[in-house]
């Protein structure tokens, strides 16, 4: 048993395994790509499932709408990790105990090696030695040894050697970039629990409070606390667009008052890729768009509902927007009001009237055009609403008889307009079009850390990549006639076109004496 | 006015495009003179003149680059149209740099060709007017960001085309080697040993070691078609070998540098740095194919050619994400598209 386990973890610390498991982690990632992903856009996978509804079953039994939290992905990037750790924590320990040790010794012969030189120097093989040592430089740890060989005639001879080695930093780089990774994991996982981000739309003068209850839609890890919600309050003084007259986006800003609890306030913008910034929580603008203004009246002629609702923009550029007015207080609740239509900032209409669409993002000539439903909202059924849709299962659309024909009635309105509902139900007023801004507000301690890890896996990989490791070995012999016989050999670990010439370098510090030797020699 | 000036980049990028199609037609003429049997040391004259019209046409590119970035006021790189400006002259630009210290003339066909392609690609389908950019673009690191992902996109095309060529050459060379071990003879023998050593001492520089392949290896081929004197002509596969995994070396510190620098402007932007967009998958898994084929090309005994083929698979992932993820997947990188 224990044999077997640790052939399991020989197998999965292996190199081969390891690769097999991150191509494996190449693989299992792109589902995610094909399919919609409920953690990037839940509505797309609301719309899967209904275009798709004999397929999106399975494939969510599968997983394949959570790819990056299902239990496959989750198993490959977990044994990767593991995998990883297990190589490197042991890497580590030989690079640490390396980088107290010398250099190796020199090998006893250099011709095995590709890179060799060889020459001759004036001076005692400990002064050749010097100024060689000098020329190495302080990159290279050196180590001075001398050792005593027979030479060919059989004679005694002490040679002097030097074994020099650079490039820790490549080994250093390479773990660094491996354990940052494994940081990174790590901290992005402590992110996940403690993290939490809440979505809120606040039309042009409201305010939220940084608290639960204030948010549309709030998401936090398990271990989050109440306490790491630092309390401050935002009200939304204005907001301003910019369009290209092609309709192009140029500008959004969003004119904030941030009010702190020891009462300070300042005023700030938001803009895209421009978050508030409190002590340590981030408020990001992430959409916008108008929010008509309406009051209804019932039949009894009290004013059943009065306020500014937002109306979401579709995909049309020119901001065209659906929205759902409800007014369940309506005839004291026994004939509940929904209106549902479409908002037109610059309202286009073709020749004989009719509204045809939006000509423009910005409002110069609003209209809305409303459909009229009577009935129940179902909004007591304690079943949670969906605020931008109405569920007309219980309401009858109210209808118009024209020409003898009848049709649905359609109520357009402009700002300052009214209409008279029909059979007495009541009148419905447009009164003024405000603008709204969608903003997630997010505190993820994790973040900085992530940049750091991020940062050092950076370093990390252009070390282990680009500084070199190389070795070099030199023995020197007295010669004959007084001057210094020099053999030397290096070694890189990987290509590395440049050690030849490196090699070249170091020795080039004697050729200014070689040619006088070599002359005197004959 | 800056419409002028659009249009004037324009035309400048038509003078690249023509540039590049002149260049490669003569580095044609070039491979085909050694297809029919041209002696290797001649005066390449067709290379030669194929190497300046690729001076030239870089420069025009640049200068169409520039220009575009006047009229649209801010950096050129925030489409895909100029997108593809910036790393087809990259690819243009680092084989012009390479060929300053060494011959790479053999690339010369397929660079031209890529870089006429993606332009002609661009022209035609990809092309929007200069003009500024939505709010999601407006930031400093849409400088940092996407300059250096057209360097990487430019490092990894360059590199999957000396691996096409270091393919090739290793299918040759290993039936040279097959070839040379039927008949037993002394001479065989010596040809295998000699291939041998100079593959051992390519680090010599890529002139020696051609030279001690023609030496070796022309004697035993009797007879030589036109696309065999061609190849045989490439330097070793291995030397190609090596030089593909530098540049792709670089190119995985530049996609790594992408992917944070993307990272930390999607935490500016949208409130996180990583949300499995389909851009960001795409580039997750781009750069672990790059990071597996660094592993293996480090730590495996494995034969030069798989890791061609896995850079090969990176660049078409890269060619993946940028083509077919902007134009038919839709996510928050959407905007980049047309």
């Amino acid at each position: 048993m224990r044999g077997w386990l640790r052939w399991m973890w020989r197998q999965l610390t292996s190199m081969r395994v390891a690769l097999l498991l991150l191509l494996l982690l190449a693989v299992v990632a792109l589902p995610g790509a094909f399919f919609p992903q409920r953690s990037v856009d839940p509505n797309a996978v609301q719309q899967y499932f209904l275009d798709h509804p004999d397929t999106a079953e399975l494939l969510d039994s599968l997983h394949l709408f959570d790819v990056y939290s299902s239990p496959w992905f989750s198993a490959v990037y977990l044994l990767l990790f593991v995998s990883l750790i297990g190589c490197i924590v042991p890497r580590t320990w030989v690079h640490l105990k390396n980088l107290r040790a010398e250099p190796s010794r020199v090998p006893s012969r250099f011709t095995r090696f590709e890179v060799r030189g060889q020459t001759r120097a004036l001076g005692t093989p400990d002064e050749v030695r010097e100024r060689l040592r000098v020329a190495l430089g302080r990159r290279y740890r050196r180590r001075l040894a001398s050792e005593r060989g027979k030479a060919a005639d059989g004679a005694t001879r002490t040679a002097l050697t030097i074994s020099a080695e650079r490039g820790y930093g490549r080994e250093t780089g390479n773990l660094v970039f491996h354990l940052a990774l494994v940081g990174l994991l790590v901290v992005t996982a402590w992110g996940q629990l403690v993290h939490y981000r809440g979505q809120v739309v606040l039309i042009e003068g409201d305010t939220f409070v940084n608290a639960p209850l204030d948010f549309d839609s709030f998401d936090t890890g398990s271990w989050f606390g109440p306490e790491s919600q630092e309390p401050f309050r935002v009200r939304l003084d204005s907001f301003e667009s910019e369009f290209t007259v092609d309709s192009q986006p140029r500008e959004f800003i969003a004119g904030v008052t941030l009010t702190t609890t020891d009462g300070s306030t300042r005023t700030e913008d938001i803009r895209l890729n421009h978050p508030l910034e409190t002590n340590d929580t981030r408020v990001y603008l992430t959409g916008n768009g108008y929010a008509p203004r309406f009051t209804v009246t019932d039949g009894t002629g009290e004013v059943a509902f009065s306020g500014a609702v937002p109306f979401l923009p579709t995909a049309d550029p020119n901001y065209t927007s659906n929205g759902v007015v409800m007014v369940p207080d309506a005839n004291d609740g026994e004939h509940q009001l929904g209106f549902n239509g479409v908002l037109l900032p610059t309202a286009a209409a073709d020749e004989e009237g009719n509204l045809t669409g939006s000509a423009y993002p910005q409002p110069f000539d609003p209209a809305v055009v409303l459909n009229v439903w009577v009935g129940d909202l179902g909004l007591d059924s304690g079943v949670p609403q969906n605020l931008y849709l109405l569920d007309t299962t219980d309401m009858d659309q109210v209808t118009t008889t024209e020409d003898g024909t009848e049709s649905p009635l359609q109520v357009t309105l402009r700002p300052g307009e009214s209409a008279e509902l029909p059979d007495g139900l009541g009148t419905i007023t447009f009164e003024d079009l405000p603008r709204f801004a969608a903003f997630d507000v997010r505190h993820d301690p994790s973040i900085v850390w992530m940049g750091v890890f991020a940062g050092l896996a950076f370093a990390g990989l252009v070390a282990s990549l680009f500084l070199p490791r190389r070795r070099i070995w030199v023995r020197l012999v007295e010669g004959t006639d007084g001057a210094t016989v020099v053999s030397a050999a290096a070694l890189a670990r990987g290509d590395d076109p440049g050690l030849q010439r490196e090699l070249d370098r170091v020795l080039a510090v004697l050729d200014d004496d070689r040619p006088a030797t070599t002359e005197e020699d004959r | 006015m800056n419409s002028d000036l659009g249009d004037i980049s324009t035309l400048l990028i038509y003078g690249a495009m023509a540039s590049y199609v002149v260049a490669m037609i003569a580095f044609a003429v070039d491979v085909s003179a050694l297809g029919i049997g041209a002696p290797r040391d001649r005066r390449r004259r067709a290379a030669g003149i194929g190497m300046a019209t690729m001076w030239l046409g870089a420069g025009l590119q640049l200068v169409a680059i520039v220009v575009r970035g006047l009229a649209a006021g801010r950096v050129p790189w925030a489409n895909m149209y100029e997108f593809t400006l910036m790393f087809t002259f990259f690819v243009v630009a680092i084989f012009l740099g390479l060929q300053t210290r060494r011959d790479v003339r053999y690339l010369g066909v397929g660079v031209s060709m890529l870089a006429f392609l993606a332009l002609m690609l661009a022209v035609t389908v990809l092309y929007v007017e200069a003009d500024g950019v939505q709010p999601a673009l407006r930031s400093y690191w849409l400088v940092i960001h996407v300059s250096v992902a057209t360097l990487a996109t430019g490092l990894s095309g360059l590199a999957a085309m000396i691996s096409v060529a270091q393919l090739v050459k290793a299918r040759t060379e290993r039936a040279g080697a097959r070839g040379g071990r039927a008949p037993v003879t002394a001479a065989a023998t010596s040809t295998a040993t000699a291939e041998v050593t100079s593959g051992a001492t390519a680090d010599l520089g890529p002139g020696a070691t051609a030279t001690a392949v023609a030496e070796t290896t022309t004697p035993k081929q009797p007879r030589a078609t036109f696309g065999s004197r061609i190849i045989e002509a490439l330097p070793p596969s291995a030397n190609m070998e090596r030089l593909a995994y530098r540049l792709n070396a670089v190119g995985f510190v530049a996609w790594t540098f992408t992917l944070v620098a993307g990272a930390i402007w999607a935490e500016h932007a949208w409130g996180r740095p990583w949300g499995w967009d389909p851009k960001e998958t795409w580039t997750f898994v781009i750069w672990v194919i790059y990071a597996a084929y660094l592993h293996a090309r480090v730590t495996t005994g494995w034969a030069a050619e798989k890791f061609a083929y896995f850079a090969l698979v990176g660049f078409m992932a890269v060619l993946a994400n940028f083509y077919i993820v902007n134009i038919f997947f839709s996510g928050k990188h959407s905007y980049a598209g047309l």
